[in-house]
């Protein structure tokens, strides 16, 4: 590529590779805005059917079955609906659910926060016999399928009558969290230990350490922490509704309620706006949370692969 | 990195290397065992006749040789949990009929009621039976631990007093509990949690695959009780033979079957199509990489439940996308993309098909957020020197782009490969396992997309085969857990665990 030989061409071989570039680019665009388009589409009709305020005939809402993709009249009688409306004779149904859920993940997110914080402190800036035991056995714990113990879960809780409890559903989403420390330990690793070594010679407690120098170094890991606690019981219906049963709609959680507005025996598939509602409104906040916090979701998923 | 794969082609091949390790695991975990527990009887003897008379007490009244030393309070705990487990063990009325009980799992006939909660005597429920049994081996295990413990801080005093020092005084302890014993303080409230909520109901699922727990048997037999059948239900799965029946043979192959082709296809089309969509924004010159990037993250950020719900009602029979297509004339007749409803004919293909597409729509995203910062970190020379020599686009992608990002994000892949193997959500909600699978078994339903785990749920929840869902849990467990192994001890996250601060 030396220039003196390229020179007579180099005007015209410039100019072609710039075209090359620029359909390329257009290529590009193209191509980033079909795929847009498809990744968008499901979730723009889903928030397009929550503002459908079209009935049928008979004066019933109009369900999954639609006639088209855009609604033909928007308005904001789902959003009023669910909210006062009652379901299966409960009422004020999902105003409930919220509270419930709210409650739910408030409590998660305390003890959770709190249990996952200190396993992963001793795990990384600790040392003591059986501590790489503790690792090895929350590690083969993990990996059961969470639905072995579902059950049992639940025949434990029946056993001391806290089925049919929120109580209960708190107790089962925070109990384990302490085993899944990975994350936070990883974050916690990268405190150099030099700053622990130099404050136990200045004849700081193991405790006065962990509460003044490493928890004020950590505020994204407690944020990150408290966040995914805080989101789970929003998101998992499973276990929620084994551990509540079918029979609560009063007890059941956001996601359970919006399930069983259009899936399963309590189903009424004419609910399909308001259902589309309820997502709206949960999604909204999380999909915000997960905005906020998606460096540190990067940086927790990726945070083996960084060291391997 | 060209030191790494020549340093990968020295070493023996990883299946063999793992089976190996796995025996030295063994061999060294029975021998450290061993050696632990001679050293633990040592240890045990030595304190006993070398110990103070309270230290001697304290092997049967637990607290005693705190007492001796005046250290009340820690002996007076002490004491008090002794009583409490006595209590626990004589007047809890399940455990209380347990011992005899566990190891039959209740004596059946002897008028006793069962499982339905009308239980008229303590110990005849053989599911509260079970669950109890363990809690009780728990306690017991806890209070040897409890025990042990006492002794040892009885016979730690007799040292003190013996070397001229004075016995540590209560506020010592608890200051103690704040420095240098603070992983203890740290540690209890999860520890007690996890064995509760975690670890017991995995033994008693573990303990349930080894029983003939389960509803069909039970009803067809008119009883309410179960009992232990060894690795019976275990053989079932590979030969048929055994109270589970035929039928789970069946159906178990076919199942693994798909939850491996499920697996390898989700993981390798969400990976590269993942990478692929993270070049595209990232490539010189694309304005706005933000703005796209967050278009493609929003299905992550949406819960799973919601996106997956929509997917579905979106690709249903009377669905819109249906519509449109019917409008367009592309098609003339609706298509069942999911294959839901019991009416049902058109065979698996289309329903697996449409599932793994709408986990390209989930999982792309993923993969992109994670590897768009991989992508950024690539030395910007190693593209410069390849110009040079002239290399094309395609080229280069293929000797240093794609070699880079598979070698940083190699782990990733694994967790992501064992998260496909129990991706529940993503076949829970659209599918529900359909389409029912017509040839006539009548037991342990799984449809033609059940993945292990959802069909798992399907034998507990649904079912109450509680012994088959256990046992298909156990090897969902091995499956993962192999993996894992393989390649979790071997990288260097795992190996130089510890140095890496």
């Amino acid at each position: 590529m030396s220039s003196s030989i390229a020179a007579p061409n180099k005007k015209k071989k410039y100019r072609s590779q710039k075209a090359a570039m620029r359909t390329s680019k257009i290529v590009s665009y193209i191509l980033l805005v079909i795929l847009s388009a498809i990744w968008i589409m499901p979730i723009l009709w889903i928030v397009l059917q929550s503002f459908r305020e079209e009935f049928r005939a008979s004066g019933a809402y109009v369900g999954t079955v639609t006639t088209s993709f855009f609604p033909t009249h928007f308005g904001v009688k789902a959003y009023a609906d669910l909210f006062t409306s009652d379901f299966n004779g409960l009422e004020y149904a999902f105003p409930r659910w919220i509270a419930n859920t709210l409650l739910v993940s408030v409590c998660c997110c305390i003890i959770s926060t709190f249990l996952v914080l200190s396993v992963a402190y001793c795990m990384s800036k600790l040392r003591f016999k059986l501590r790489k035991a503790f690792m090895n056995i929350s590690m083969i714990i993990g990996l059961f399928p969470g639905f072995m113990s579902m059950i049992a879960i639940y025949f434990l809780l029946k056993s001391i009558g806290l089925t049919q409890n929120l109580f209960g559903l708190i107790l089962a989403y925070s109990a384990g969290a302490g085993l899944g420390f990975q994350v936070s330990k990883g974050f916690f690793d990268v405190i150099p230990t030099s700053l622990v070594e130099s404050a136990k010679l200045d004849g700081c407690t193991n405790f006065k350490i962990f509460w003044k120098i490493i928890l004020p170094l950590s505020k994204p890991i407690i944020i990150y922490t408290a966040l995914m606690s805080f989101t789970g019981p929003w998101m998992d219906f499973i276990f929620a509704q084994v551990i509540l049963g079918n029979a609560n709609p009063e007890l059941w959680t956001v996601s359970v309620g919006l399930y069983n507005m259009i899936f399963g025996p309590q189903a009424d598939l004419n609910l399909f706006t308001r259902f589309a509602a309820g997502c709206v409104i949960v999604a909204i906040p999380i999909v915000s949370l997960f905005m906020f916090m998606q460096k540190y979701y990067v940086e927790g998923v990726t945070a083996g692969a960084v060291k391997g | 990195m060209a030191e790494a794969v020549a340093k990968k082609e020295k070493k023996p091949n990883p299946v063999g290397r793992f089976f190996k390790n796995i025996g030295l695991a063994i061999k060294n975990f029975f021998v450290n065992l061993g050696v632990g527990i001679k050293d633990r009887f040592v240890d045990f003897g030595k304190r006993f006749v070398d110990g103070s008379i309270g230290t001697k007490m304290s092997h049967f009244v637990l607290g005693a040789g705190n007492f001796y030393h005046h250290q009340w309070i820690k002996g007076f705990l002490y004491l008090a949990l002794e009583v409490l487990f006595i209590l626990f063990m004589v007047l809890c009325p399940e455990v209380n009929g347990t011992p005899y009980g566990w190891r039959s799992l209740g004596p059946e006939g002897i008028g006793l009621k069962g499982h339905d909660g009308t239980a008229t005597k303590p110990g005849s429920d053989p599911v509260l039976m079970l669950l109890f049994g363990l809690v009780t081996i728990i306690a017991i295990i806890a209070f040897i631990l409890l025990w042990l413990s006492s002794i040892k801080s009885s016979y730690k005093a007799d040292l003190d007093v013996r070397e001229g020092r004075k016995p540590t005084t209560f506020k010592q302890d608890l200051a103690a509990l704040f420095d240098n014993k603070f992983h203890v303080l740290m540690l209890t409230p999860t520890c007690i949690a996890a064995v509760a909520f975690t670890i017991l109901p995995t033994i008693f699922m573990i303990s349930l695959a080894f029983t003939s727990y389960n509803q069909v048997d039970m009803n067809a037999l008119g009883t309410k009780q179960f009992t232990w059948v060894g690795f019976e239900n275990f053989g079932a799965v590979f030969t048929g033979v055994g109270s589970l029946g035929t039928e789970i043979k069946a159906r178990f192959f076919p199942v693994l079957g798909w939850t491996f082709i499920w697996a390898v296809l989700a993981t390798f089309t969400c990976y590269f199509g993942g990478i692929l969509l993270a070049l595209l924004i990232n490539k010189k010159g694309i304005k706005l990489k933000k703005v796209w990037r967050t278009i493609f993250i929003l299905t992550i950020a949406i819960p799973q439940f919601i996106s997956l719900l929509t997917m579905r009602n979106l690709l249903d029979v009377n669905g819109p996308l249906n519509k449109i297509l019917m409008d367009m004339h592309i098609i003339n007749k609706e298509i069942n993309f999911l294959g839901l409803g019991s009416d049902y004919k058109g065979g698996e293909f289309i329903p697996k098909l449409m599932i793994i597409i709408i986990n390209m729509w989930i999982g792309i995203p993923y993969t992109m957020l994670m590897t768009s910062g991989i992508l950024m970190n690539i030395p910007a020379d190693l593209y410069e020197a390849a110009t040079v020599d002239g290399a094309s686009k395609t080229k280069m992608f293929f000797k240093i782009t794609l070699p880079y990002v598979i070698f940083v994000t190699t782990p990733y892949l694994i967790s992501s490969f064992i998260g496909n193997i129990n991706s529940f959500n993503t076949i829970f909600l659209l599918t529900g396992g359909g389409p029912t699978i017509t040839d006539g078994l009548t037991t342990y339903k799984a449809g033609g997309t059940d993945l292990l785990v959802t069909w798992l749920y399907k034998l507990t929840i649904s079912e109450q085969m509680y012994n088959a869902g256990a046992v298909i849990g156990i090897f969902t467990f091995l499956i993962t857990a192999t993996i894992t192994l393989i390649t979790y001890r071997n990288s260097k996250a795992y190996k130089e665990e510890d140095t890496f601060q």
